[in-house]
């Protein structure tokens, strides 16, 4: 379980995390939503590390990480995979040396062990005949499979997904949120996803967390966030002028 | 005042954390030899040409400005060795590689910073700066010192080669001059010198792309950056070693 208490993260004059108190639950699909620019990204970077909180608490189960020094913090990110919104795929290695990565630099398996590996974490995302490829040779979507294949390829106990399926075609998007939730229920992982995508919301949301201008607004499930009461999550629920029409017919 | 300090502060900061213990050596190694390959072996060809015709340059400069029936001819090749040794190998040259070295490592590291693969590494629990700088570093410090042994040589060849194109003097004179008053420890000088050049250009560009913030753009400007720090550095620390090391 990760658990985050009164945090606060400021940029010079502009607050961009507002008191933030939320846990995630193990083995669970935690969503955090929220428009462009509310804090999501922030968040999730404050959380893994990559952004130091200038006050609060980051919890990883027992252990409070914001205050572990860096060879402390880099023993836990050890147990965590990121799937980065840009994929961020190591442009110089194949997607062979990009699965093997974690591997190489952290286990002592055998060469065999490590290509086994590589070639069981490549076809658990779908990805078959493409290990001598670059990333520049893949789609948006084969990427982001490359990804989650590298963040998989160490067993991790926590799963991060800045926006998984931005940029990607809804059908890819959906694949991508399946893959992600199969997984998490697979490995028992405490998975967290930014997103602003409503599908995703609702294929694979188990915990939703609603984030606005930096504070959390609203926590709840999928089931929940279609009869909530808070006004500000409703105008981003009901975005589009269809599911508008239809609020206002269920009504 | 305190945005340079603070610019030295975060410098040193990077530094420590790229000499602190490698997590796999073996790994590291690897990385070392292709930096060896990309930073160093891929220089040779541009060092050599340079190296070639400058060091042609200068002979036909030296042999002009001491027409003088009261000098010997010899101190032709005299000069253009002492002047290849004691600075172009090693200062000019690393003027050089700042430039096409120094770029490459800042615009590299850059665009792995703006595309989230430095934060990537973070996240696996690699130490980035260490993993990406270290072996840029070990490769300069131990293949420029080669690099600077190539350029004196095929410098001075490129001023044998001159004389005997033009035929302003003898070639035997030339090489009379070369072996004359020769001192050893000129070349030292000269090596000692490239070993500190390789430092700055690899630690200052590291430093600016590692930090870069933003996008395309800024790696361009973490580039120019690179190259414009490294190279003021380089004079400077020329100046002081020169006076450390000759006086």
């Amino acid at each position: 379980m990760i658990s985050v208490k009164n945090i606060n993260k400021s940029f010079y004059d502009k607050k961009v995390l507002d008191d933030v108190t939320v846990s995630f639950e193990s083995g669970k699909t935690n969503l955090v939503i929220g428009r462009s620019g509310s804090g999501k990204t922030i968040l999730l970077k404050s959380i893994v590390g990559l952004h130091e909180v200038d006050s609060g608490e980051v919890w990883f189960d027992d252990v409070l990480f914001n205050k572990l020094d860096f060879n402390g913090k880099q023993d836990i990110r050890k147990e965590m995979g990121m799937l980065f919104q840009g994929s961020a795929l190591f442009d110089s290695l194949t997607v062979e040396h990009n699965v093997r990565f974690p591997l190489d630099m952290f286990t002592n398996k055998s060469p065999l062990e490590k290509i086994d590996r590589v070639n069981f974490c490549l076809k658990r995302v779908d990805i078959i005949n493409a290990n001598t490829l670059f990333p520049s040779e893949l789609s948006g979507g084969m990427k982001k499979r490359v990804a989650i294949a590298r963040a998989i390829s160490l067993n991790p106990k926590y799963l991060f997904c800045d926006e998984p399926n931005s940029g990607l075609d809804p059908i890819t998007a959906i694949l991508i949120d399946a893959l992600i939730k199969e997984l998490t229920e697979e490995y028992n992982m405490t998975t967290i996803v930014n997103t602003h995508d409503m599908n995703s919301v609702m294929e694979i949301g188990e915990k939703i967390t609603f984030i606005d201008d930096g504070k959390i607004c609203w926590e709840g499930t999928k089931h929940e966030i279609l009869h909530s009461d808070c006004e500000i999550l409703n105008d981003f629920v009901f975005a589009n002028s269809l599911a508008k029409q239809l609020r206002s017919s269920d009504k | 005042m305190i945005k340079f300090l603070t610019l030295f502060g975060r410098y040193f900061l990077l530094l420590k954390k790229v000499f602190s213990k490698p997590e796999k050596p073996s790994l590291y190694y690897k990385q070392t030899m292709h930096e060896l390959v990309y930073l160093g072996f891929n220089s040779v060809g541009i060092i050599t040409i340079i190296s070639f015709f400058m060091g042609a340059v200068i002979t036909l400069q030296t042999i002009y400005n001491t027409e003088n029936p009261f000098l010997p001819t010899y101190i032709v090749g005299l000069g253009c060795r002492d002047s290849i040794i004691l600075e172009f190998s090693s200062s000019m040259i690393a003027l050089i590689l700042a430039g096409k070295v120094g770029s490459n490592i800042a615009s590299e590291i850059g665009t792995m910073r703006i595309t989230e693969q430095i934060d990537a590494l973070e996240i696996m629990g690699v130490n980035s700066a260490s993993y990406l700088i270290l072996p840029k570093i070990i490769a300069a410090v131990l293949f420029n010192p080669l690099l600077t042994l190539i350029s004196i040589c095929v410098g001075i060849l490129g001023g044998w080669s001159v004389v005997i194109i033009t035929g302003t003097m003898t070639p035997e004179d030339f090489i009379y001059g070369i072996q004359y008053a020769f001192i050893p420890y000129y070349i030292t000088y000269s090596l000692i010198k490239t070993v500190f050049f390789a430092f700055i250009i690899t630690t200052v560009s590291a430093f600016q792309g590692y930090y870069v913030d933003g996008g395309s753009l800024e790696v361009g400007r973490a580039s120019t950056k690179a190259v414009v720090f490294s190279s003021i550095l380089i004079l400077l620390f020329n100046l002081i070693l020169t006076q450390l090391l000759l006086s």
